[in-house]
């Protein structure tokens, strides 16, 4: 059964509802205060920055409620086959594009704040949390390090379809993850994760020296 | 009217350690405001420093130094109570003195 | 943008000039290091001191409609005392029957006591290189008097204990296009973003850390940067709409991270990149 995003909201609330006939939640805080009325107060529309990116969707609600190691199987089952089945396959199954024009993306740390020209292309911010290149040394670690990530694991369609799946939905694999579903919110197009997918797998790209 | 500037002299051992913190734009000229407009350069381009008159240094300044300069530097001959004076210029003929006793 | 850096035992030194991020090594310990060693050499001289002589100008002048200055301005210690006073915030004030923070106090004070306007005076919160920011200048003067003070804040009156509560659950909450939460940078120990540390702010050794070093000079924009600025920018960089001053959820959190914090000694202000 395909699952999607309406299935999930009504799942989430049998799911909610039978967890709290059979145990006790566990919440950040007794007597929660409502966040989101708090929020809408407490802000303004900044340019492209509009009040809708306030609302929360189901993912974002849950993955509010609970941390990725907190989150009861149940959820984190329903949030993965919801998320894997929002994963669409690049056209014509090629899975690669440009590794040079994938390493700008993964340079550029700017797209969707207020301060950014919509009209410009948003960047994939890769480096804020990753290392990859070894010649770049200005790297985060928030995730994991992906240096030689394509010449560790090769192209098999197994690898890049699970490398796919993460940069579209990284939730498909770990529920509540931090990392941004670039894909399924529209952060990058199709073209950019092709090509920072070949920034990740071609021999040939900075990431496999 | 610019801002005073911070200055902070203490005897140290045979010399006197001096700290200056600078109120100044240091506009290099390159800089454009919110309207895109350049904004003109306005910078520093001499500094000195005398003690009781007498001239303990000396300094050309150009564009590349920071807004809100900051300057250290340590002399000799100097004694706890003489008057350490401050003097810069800017390239808009604007100038500015401030002074301290040595401590 | 030119930095302001110094380098000790040395003849004659000027600031100014490029980064010296001498010896950045490959291994990350050694990137660590030489971040250090370049913070280290600022030593105890900050721009800040500049913010804070004009604010104990602007503190001291007699200004508004009304002539006065601000030297009645009760900070929650009394009226005219700062020394302290920032150690204690944010709590709850009986005369405006809010829970406020530093900056929004501030406000109040010159808006009932000074008679200036508040847009007016709001007009410019954040300082740049084409304007000043009166508020800037007041809130670095304030922060100073409390300098070597441990964080007390007894959360004594219900609206503050629901202020730090709502503090809380904000941190969580993800929102956005990129599902950021402040947690999503905060909640963990020993991460950083490109080459910038990241602070657990849920933890009481991570949270002094952080908030006993704000406000801080930021030397990368040539300007002493508050509290309610560095939350407004982190939810810029979340993707998320603008942070309104002197919000519920702008004190909220400053209460969570100040609570988190308690017992910490302020540090600020304080300098960062």
């Amino acid at each position: 059964m395909k699952v999607t995003g309406m299935t999930l909201v009504r799942a989430r609330w049998l799911l909610l509802a039978a967890l709290c006939a059979t145990a006790p939640l566990t919440l950040a805080d007794d007597a929660s205060p409502d966040v989101g009325a708090a929020m809408r107060r407490s802000f303004e529309a900044k340019h492209q920055a509009g009040m809708e990116r306030l609302n929360q969707d189901d993912v974002q609600a849950l993955c509010t409620r609970y941390t990725p190691a907190s989150l009861p199987p149940a959820a984190a089952a329903l949030i993965q086959q919801a998320s894997l089945a929002s994963v669409k396959p690049p056209a014509a199954g090629q899975y690669l594009g440009d590794y040079r024009r994938g390493e700008q993306i993964a340079q550029t740390g700017t797209g969707l704040q207020s301060s950014d020209d919509p009209a410009k292309p948003n960047g994939g911010n890769c480096y804020a949390c990753h290392q990859l290149a070894a010649s770049e040394l200005a790297y985060g670690t928030i995730g994991p390090s992906l240096q030689r990530y394509g010449k560790l694991r090769g192209q098999s369609p197994a690898m890049l379809e699970a490398a796919w799946r993460k940069l579209y939905n990284p939730q498909a694999d770990v529920p509540c993850s931090n990392m941004p579903r670039f894909g399924h919110q529209k952060i990058l197009n199709e073209q950019q994760l092709k090509d920072l997918m070949a920034f990740l797998f071609d021999p040939a790209s900075p990431v496999n020296q | 009217m610019s801002d005073p500037m911070r200055i902070r002299a203490v005897v140290k051992g045979e010399k006197v350690e001096v700290k200056i913190l600078i109120a100044h734009a240091m506009e290099t000229g390159q800089r454009k405001d919110a309207e895109g407009t350049v904004v003109p350069a306005r910078y520093i381009t001499k500094i000195s420093a005398s003690c009781n008159g007498r001239e303990v240094l000396a300094a050309d300044w150009g564009p590349s130094v920071s807004k809100n300069p900051y300057l250290s530097f340590r002399f000799k001959g100097g004694a706890k109570g003489d008057k350490l004076k401050i003097t810069w210029t800017d390239t808009a003929g604007d100038s500015r003195s401030d002074e301290v006793s040595i401590a | 943008m030119t930095t302001c850096c110094a380098r000790r035992g040395l003849g004659a030194v000027l600031a100014g000039g490029a980064l010296l991020l001498t010896g950045l090594v490959q291994a990350e310990d050694s990137t660590q290091d030489a971040i250090a060693e370049y913070r280290a050499m600022f030593g105890d001289d900050n721009p800040a001191e500049l913010w804070q002589a004009r604010g104990e100008v602007l503190w001291r002048a007699p200004r508004g409609p009304k002539k006065v200055s601000l030297q009645a301005c009760d900070l929650g210690l009394g009226a005219g005392v700062i020394d302290g006073a920032y150690a204690q915030l944010p709590r709850w004030f009986d005369d405006t029957g809010q829970v406020q923070d530093l900056e929004s106090r501030l406000v109040s004070c010159v808006t009932t006591l000074q008679g200036i306007p508040r847009e007016q005076f709001l007009k410019v919160k954040f300082g740049d290189g084409d304007q000043q920011s009166d508020l800037e200048a007041l809130t670095a003067y304030v922060v100073a008097a409390s300098r070597g003070k441990p964080i007390v804040l007894p959360l004594r009156h219900p609206a503050e204990q629901a202020a730090y509560a709502l503090g809380k659950a904000v941190f969580r909450y993800r929102a956005g296009p990129h599902d950021f939460a402040c947690a999503t940078c905060h909640a963990d120990a020993g991460k950083r973003i490109r080459l910038q540390e990241l602070p657990q702010l849920t933890t009481a050794a991570g949270a002094r850390e952080a908030y006993t070093h704000w406000p801080a000079y930021r030397i990368s924009q040539g300007e002493l940067r508050t509290m309610e600025w560095r939350l407004q920018d982190c939810f810029r960089q979340q993707r998320l709409p603008q942070l309104k001053f002197g919000s519920e959820v702008a004190i909220g959190l400053t209460m969570f991270l100040a609570k988190t914090a308690e017992g910490g000694t302020l540090a600020a202000p304080g300098i960062k990149r």
